[in-house]
């Protein structure tokens, strides 16, 4: 095959693929902005006859779309600053402190990433219900407070920090916590931004954990309003289209702006032992 | 100096929150599982009674729960080899020194990745209407008469396996790249010196150099898809004739829809050891095949 023909073949392919990937998300932002009805027709239209808002006014204004997408900035806002905060210390005692069963512990943890979440789903729920933690924002926040993945990608992470460096405070007099505060932290924080992300996305999109914890349309999150509202507008085209876009247009900006971090972060996390 | 309190107090709250909030209710499931604890015993806890394995004998004389494990091992079983055979090609793609734009390409690619699979699992249903979806309207101009994607019971689970293909392309995409670009030039270029050609460089160089990163791809897929349970919720809600109803499906609607937390427990128990047997035959048979 000669390198020209090599060459269009490739770019044909990557082109295709960039139009399918890309395709579901133009057409959702695209029929969000139609009017009522307008997509269920033959030829599926692609672009809006008159570009309307109608939609997203009607979210915000009947379906409480708005209360939707506080929660959702609310609760994975305080697991990202919670989970980041416990993940970085417990990470960071596993790379650079020295203390009986250290190993064994960690192990504990690694063996804690094969474990399916949904194992725990069941007893956590009866746990929570006399705690009151039950259909309350807490339900979310609180087991998602630490998470063994993100333990051990500061670890992994933390181990590149020189012993001498944490040496030198420690004959200067410093504490632990000074330490931590003033020296590891600075030097942690590209992880930080990494699984800082990392955490927002993943709870942002969490389906199931919240389906069952949260009872009341009150607490839901924007992937739960949008779970029921597609059961009673199942045929409402364009209005769900302009939820689905509510609901995915603050994590693909996010991703834009710091993608670099996040795969990074992705791949670290995959090199596993 | 000491510094075991300082480590200690730097492990606390992680290991509480973990301990407290996931391995505590982790045992608990066990010993759930040999419950009979549903709705009454939700009331009162004094209608708890124990009832040994008597759950699991149950389940595996149930057709709903084979026929939920039936249909997760199918996405599995389907959609894993497929997922990784393109995020394969792509990752190839994009390794190929022709290529240009890579940066461009592989931010698109990854894109599905992560966007919310509620939302974007809403609109992967209407695009696969029968009447309106636009899945349809291409396949009609070259002429293939439109499928009945979400209403037909041997098309749902296909629907949602390209579903989920689109949607987790870029992740294998990523790890499958950076194995591509460990593999180091000068193989490549002895080979080219022996006139080997491009398939035979890819069948005796790549291959086997990324055989590590494929295992491991392999792994964490295959546990990812056995958790099926968005996807089915949103985009067929179980249907057609329960088609589409994943363990994980059954597990939500028997113990949250009906409050057997019992049989449920024993349904994620059952999902958790089989999860947990197909990936250490993987990296058993795997790791004597990278040996090898």
């Amino acid at each position: 095959m000669s390198p020209r023909i090599a060459k269009a073949l490739i770019h044909g392919l990557l082109i295709g693929g960039a139009i399918v990937a890309l395709f579901p998300m133009l057409w959702m932002l695209s029929v969000s902005l139609m009017q009522p009805g307008q997509a269920s027709a033959l030829p599926p239209p692609l672009l809006p006859a008159h570009v309307t808002l109608h939609n997203y006014q009607q979210l915000f204004l009947r379906a409480g779309m708005g209360r939707y997408l506080l929660n959702s900035l609310l609760v994975s806002s305080a697991i990202t600053v919670l989970s980041l905060a416990l993940n970085l210390m417990a990470g960071y005692a596993f790379a650079k402190l020295r203390f009986a069963g250290r190993d064994a512990l960690f192990q504990g943890v690694v063996g804690m990433l094969a474990i399916p979440a949904q194992v725990a789903m069941l007893p956590l729920f009866l746990m929570l219900k006399p705690l009151g933690l039950v259909n309350n924002y807490g339900g979310v926040i609180v087991p998602a407070m630490a998470s063994a993945f993100g333990i051990f990608l500061v670890r992994q992470y933390a181990r590149g920090i020189p012993d001498e460096l944490l040496e030198a405070a420690r004959i200067d007099g410093a504490g632990e916590l000074r330490i931590f505060v003033r020296i590891v932290l600075p030097l942690l924080k590209p992880i930080m931004v990494t699984l800082a992300i990392y955490t927002f996305l993943t709870a942002w999109n969490d389906f199931m954990w919240p389906l069952i914890v949260l009872t009341g349309q009150e607490h839901y999150t924007l992937p739960l309003g949008l779970a029921s509202l597609a059961r009673e507008h199942a045929t409402d085209t364009e209005l769900m289209m302009a939820g689905s876009v509510i609901t995915v247009v603050p994590v693909l900006v996010l991703f834009l702006a710091l993608q670099r971090y996040y795969l990074e972060g992705l791949l670290l996390g995959s090199v596993k032992g | 100096m000491n510094r075991q309190p300082a480590a200690w107090l730097f492990l606390a709250p992680a290991a509480m929150v973990l301990g407290v909030f996931f391995l505590l209710p982790v045992m608990g499931a066990f010993v759930l599982s040999l419950t009979d604890y549903d709705l009454y015993a939700l009331a009162d806890l004094h209608n708890l009674r124990f009832v040994a394995l008597s759950n699991y004998w149950a389940l595996l004389h149930r057709p709903l729960f084979w026929a939920a494990l039936g249909h997760t091992v199918y996405f599995v079983a389907v959609g894993v080899p497929l997922s990784m055979l393109v995020s394969l090609c792509a990752a190839l793609l994009l390794h190929s020194p022709l290529a240009r734009c890579k940066p461009l390409f592989r931010t698109v690619l990854f894109a599905p990745v992560v966007t919310t699979v509620v939302a974007v699992a809403v609109v992967w249903r209407y695009l696969f209407n029968t009447k309106y979806g636009l899945v349809n309207y291409m396949l009609g101009t070259i002429g293939i008469h439109p499928i009945d994607w979400l209403g037909n019971p041997h098309w749902a689970m296909p629907a949602i396996i390209l579903f989920a293909v689109w949607k987790n392309l870029g992740y294998n995409m990523i790890i499958m790249l950076a194995g591509l670009q460990a593999i180091p030039s000068e193989l490549y270029e002895a080979a080219r010196m022996d006139g080997a050609s491009a398939w035979r460089q890819f069948r005796h160089i790549t291959l086997p150099m990324l055989a590590p990163t494929l295992l491991m791809v392999g792994i964490l897929t295959i546990s990812g898809y056995f958790q099926l349970f968005a996807e089915p919720y949103i985009i067929t809600e179980g249907g057609p004739l329960q088609s589409t109803v994943s363990v994980l499906y059954l597990m939500y609607d028997e113990g949250f829809k009906w409050w057997n937390l019992g049989s449920a427990s024993a349904i994620a128990f059952l999902l958790f050891a089989i999860m947990f047997a197909v990936t250490e035959l993987m990296l058993r048979v795997g790791r004597k095949e990278v040996e090898a």
